[in-house]
């Protein structure tokens, strides 16, 4: 047994797990980064799965990946390429190969090497290294499947739950590398099994030999240490990803607000999540309604909302262009309701999956008529809390549909979260009609330019509202031409108020300068990232990104004219560029866009980002 | 005693009724709003616990009609606007009202769910067999072969039967009536507010402007007699100008007898059962049509089965009544947490 391996330390890693839809590396990698998150590292994470459930067992399309960046400080993005890959099949290390750094370390499971398995990959030759030019890699061909049967041929497991069980190998193998403790993943068998001791005893058994084997191996030379963070603020932490923060924030604005939450949804990827979290909330009255279909899921949010529920509805792409004319009803109505998009690529049916920011400007325009709502986006997995909480206190506050957009990279990725308390959070004060007014008007506003909210069932109130043109002021139907141009204004005017109430946008780097980097929403870790290692480089460059976009914070224009060039980053063909040239026409917006369905990489924003600076 | 005495006046809203001239519609109105005092007596509903969710046609304009909560909606979305109403308020005494167009072209979708779901609310649904608002094209209970402006030579698709499509929804409670039968009807909505579950009447209305007759071989006074049968729990299924035709089984469908023919006595007369869970026989009489049966009117099924509501609402307490989390900050911090020092 060789114990004198050298111990080097680094200050980030990044591993990613990946194998065939069913060889459960979503959950190896989520036990990996809750046991470096656990032990005090800086964590970010992202899924990449097929959207196919089952795809063909080997063939690239059913390759699903799980990347883990940590370090020794605060994380920000994922990783663009990693240190490390586990490839539990020729497919996966096919689809997977070109993402890791070069001269990295790539796990591979020996067994899995046969001619039918490189054939149903797509290889041509049976020599993957040298097909993929891996030559100057460290591959460790590792029998994972057969040391796996091996370490529990003696349990009464049957065959299939042996095989089942070579993630957990391969784990102990990556937790050896990288020097982490088994307590937290063995913790975490206890708890999931509780009812099956047999079952905890295999899969600890199954990860302490995959240490072991790893520990013996010559192939593997060196471990690495990734020292916990300092720089961390103290306190209580959870891992979370968007979904789940975005459906707390809900829950935790209705509580502010102090009315039951109701979520009328259909199931739709990526977003569905977010109805599953709030389904699971009964506990704090939450009335999820799975509805018919899309339309149903916004229909029934309107009906609760004019019944006086806090009324959200989520979906992704295709079902926001779904709700497109009952947004229209919320608007018209003026009723308060929060619509999230989890963005994902499209157009149409797309790329299920994948993640892209190119649904802003059917947010922002995606209805018949002059149709003004707010909308709002979230940067990060834990960021969505916030984000939705926000997003709910302009509904409600402002009496108008909130459209909220997270992609599938914040909603299914995750990070670390310095648990808040909810009693930072502010009271959401809600226009409510009290019992008792007298000469109600239906569509009398306030100072925010918000009509009052009368809830059915209270005595004196009863009133009726619709998706006709309303009286400016009692809200009975009205064809009256001024009138209607009357409401369009008001409706337009009571949007763009919002904005006396919103935060400043801040910049991070510089208050004025050469660049300034403009973003919006989950490309913020991969922004930030770029900014903040060019500014240590040295490099004039600074961030604005942006959470408001309609209306836009009120000092945007004074930001904008303190630097000499704009560069706006988006995943999609140019959307925020263009809506910022139509509302701020005076700025030479200069564009960086992607649209592979991929996030943003560090590398390549700051290849950008130096090529305009070169050249001024 | 009556606690409210409210009449019909108090349930006028001062909206101008809009709809042309000798259309069906009026006389719907009125007969909700003369059901409504009784509902309210009958139920211990107060005004304000009464909403009218409406979706786009001649008949979704009815809410502002009604002096209470009222939201007309979009086009074929009603049944989905008033369950988030019902989910919501579980008090309201939700009332949907749409036409056959709205309800089961467009709107199809949600019409069969919500009814699948029995969620307690009451659906009006105004059958004239035609697109009235845009101008008289083909609905989804049009007769096959009709001319409408859109089907120039007549239909080609086979219609819908609504109560047909009720009960294949499972649906607890189907009752038609005819809008001239103002007093049948306003009977009818008392029975389907009083009710548990989605109440769908179907209202046999008359578009006097776009397909004007449309009902009137079984609705007009002279052959009304013959042509209908209505139906009330517990009553022999007799009809005719003398109360002497009656429907009985025979083999495994309906037959029409005379009384006091072929050896038919009232004793061989079915007896309406509206409560049997069975849909069999309701499936037979809501099926009926001119000329080989009468077109059955009244409650032809009203069984109780647990609410869509209601189960929300008990499961809720459920969970409550065990629950560790009783507040977002017990959420945030639950399950898997660690700390950093």
């Amino acid at each position: 047994m060789d114990k004198q391996k050298a111990v080097l330390e680094l200050d980030e890693v990044v591993i990613r797990f990946s194998g065939d839809s069913g060889d459960g590396m979503q959950l190896t990698g989520t036990l990996f980064s809750d046991a470096s998150a656990l032990f005090g590292n800086g964590v970010s994470t992202f899924p990449d799965y097929p959207s196919e459930i089952r795809a063909p067992q080997g063939t690239i399309g059913g390759v699903s990946g799980f990347q883990v960046h940590i370090g020794s400080k605060k994380v920000n993005t994922p990783g663009d390429y990693c240190d490390v890959l586990v490839a539990m099949n020729p497919a996966a290390l096919r689809a997977n190969y070109k993402w890791v750094k070069a001269g990295g370390t790539i796990i591979a499971d020996s067994d899995t090497f046969t001619e039918k398995g490189l054939q149903r990959a797509g290889y041509k030759t049976d020599d993957p290294v040298t097909e993929l030019k891996l030559e100057d890699y460290k591959v460790v061909y590792a029998p994972i499947t057969s040391l796996t049967k091996e370490s529990l041929k003696d349990t009464d497991l049957d065959n299939k739950s042996i095989i089942r069980s070579k993630n957990m190998f391969a784990l102990g193998m990556v937790y050896f590398m990288f020097d982490r403790p088994l307590n937290f993943t063995e913790h975490y068998f206890e708890v999931k099994f509780k009812s099956k001791p047999r079952v905890i005893d295999a899969n600890k058994k199954v990860l302490k030999d995959g240490y072991n084997y790893a520990s013996n191996i010559q192939a593997i030379a060196n471990t690495y240490k990734v020292p916990a963070a300092t720089s961390i603020p103290k306190g209580k932490y959870r891992n979370i990803n968007g979904n789940t923060a975005t459906a707390w924030g809900f829950i935790a604005a209705a509580e502010k607000a102090n009315l039951p939450l109701f979520c009328g949804s259909y199931p739709i990827t990526p977003a569905t999540e977010i109805l599953v979290e709030l389904a699971k909330r009964k506990d704090l009255g939450v009335k999820t309604l799975q509805a018919e279909d899309e339309i149903a899921g916004i229909c029934t949010s309107i009906g609760a909302a004019y019944a006086g529920n806090f009324a959200v509805t989520t979906t992704s792409g295709p079902g926001l262009s779904l709700k497109s004319e009952a947004i229209g009803l919320a608007v018209m109505t003026e009723l308060p309701m929060v619509i999230v998009n989890v963005q994902r690529g499209g157009p149409s049916t797309g790329l299920p999956t994948k993640t892209e920011q190119s649904d802003l400007m059917q947010a922002l325009w995606g209805r018949n008529g002059e149709c003004p709502l707010v909308v709002i986006a979230a940067s990060t997995p834990s960021n969505c809390f916030d984000a939705a909480f926000e997003a709910s206190k302009i509904a409600l506050e402002h009496m108008t549909p909130v459209v909220l957009l997270t992609d599938g990279f914040i909603a299914n990725g995750t990070e670390p979260w310095k648990i808040p308390s909810m009693a930072n959070y502010p009271k959401i004060n809600v226009p409510i009609v009290p019992e008792g007014t007298t000469n109600y008007m239906t569509y009398a506003r306030n100072e925010k330019l918000a009509r009052g909210w009368a809830f059915p069932g209270t005595k004196g109130l009863e009133h009726r509202v619709g998706g006709l043109e309303k009286d400016f002021l009692k809200g009975t139907v009205s064809h009256d031409p001024i009138n209607h141009e009357k409401m369009v204004n008001v409706r337009a005017a009571k949007v763009a108020k919002v904005a006396e109430y919103l935060p400043e946008q801040e910049v991070f780097g510089a208050q004025e300068g050469e660049l300034l980097v403009v973003g919006w929403g989950g490309t913020y870790g991969h922004l930030l990232t770029a900014v903040q290692e060019m500014r240590e480089e040295g490099k004039d460059v600074s961030l604005c990104h942006i959470s408001y976009i309609n209306p836009l914070p009120r000092n945007i224009v004074d930001v904008f004219k303190r630097y000499k060039k704009i560069v706006v980053c988006e995943l999609n063909m140019g959307q925020l560029a263009n809506y910022l040239r139509m509302e701020h026409q005076q700025f030479n917006y200069l564009q960086f866009n992607k649209y592979q369905g991929l996030p943003f990489t560090v590398v390549e924003l700051k290849d950008k980002f130096n090529q305009i600076l070169g050249g001024k | 005693m009556a606690k409210y005495n409210y009449t019909a006046q108090d349930f006028k809203s001062d909206q101008e009724v809009r709809w042309c001239p000798g259309c069906g519609d009026h006389a719907v109105l009125s007969a909700v709003q003369k059901a409504l005092p009784e509902v309210s007596e009958v139920l211990d509903y107060a005004r304000e616990r009464y909403v009218f969710v409406s979706g786009i046609g001649c008949s979704s304009r009815f809410p502002y009609y009604v002096n209470t909560y009222g939201f007309h909606g979009i086009h074929g979305r009603a049944a989905a606007i008033a369950t988030g109403v019902k989910v919501a308020n579980p008090k309201l005494s939700v009332w949907q009202i749409s036409g056959d167009g709205d309800s089961l072209a467009i709107g199809g979708n949600h019409f069969i769910h919500a009814v699948r779901r029995n969620i307690d609310i009451n659906m009006l649904l105004f059958n004239n067999e035609i697109y009235g608002l845009t101008k008289g094209q083909y609905s989804p209970t049009t007769k096959l072969g009709s001319v409408t402006k859109t089907s120039p030579f007549g239909t080609v698709e086979h219609p819908f039967r609504p109560g047909e499509l009720v009960i294949g929804a499972q649906g607890k409670f189907f009752a038609r009536t005819i809008d001239v039968e103002v007093k049948l009807t306003t009977e009818i909505m008392v029975e389907a507010a009083k009710h548990d579950g989605t109440s769908v009447v179907e209202i046999l209305q008359n578009c006097v402007i776009f397909n004007d007759r449309t009902h009137s071989n079984i609705t007009d006074k002279e052959v009304r007699d013959d042509r209908v049968i209505v139906l009330r729990h517990g009553q022999k299924m007799v009809f005719g100008k003398n109360n002497d035709k009656g429907l009985v089984l025979n083999g495994l469908g309906l037959k029409v007898v005379t009384i006091g023919q072929d050896g038919y006595t009232l004793d061989n007369v079915l007896t309406h059962d509206a409560y049997e869970p069975n849909p069999g026989v309701h499936m037979m009489l809501v099926n009926m049509e001119y000329p080989n049966f009468p077109v059955a009117l009244g409650v032809i099924r009203n069984v109780k089965d647990s609410t869509y509501d209601d189960n929300v609402r008990d499961q809720v307490l459920e969970v409550q009544r065990h629950a560790k989390i009783t507040c977002v900050d017990d959420l945030l911090n639950s399950g898997e947490t660690y700390d950093i020092k």
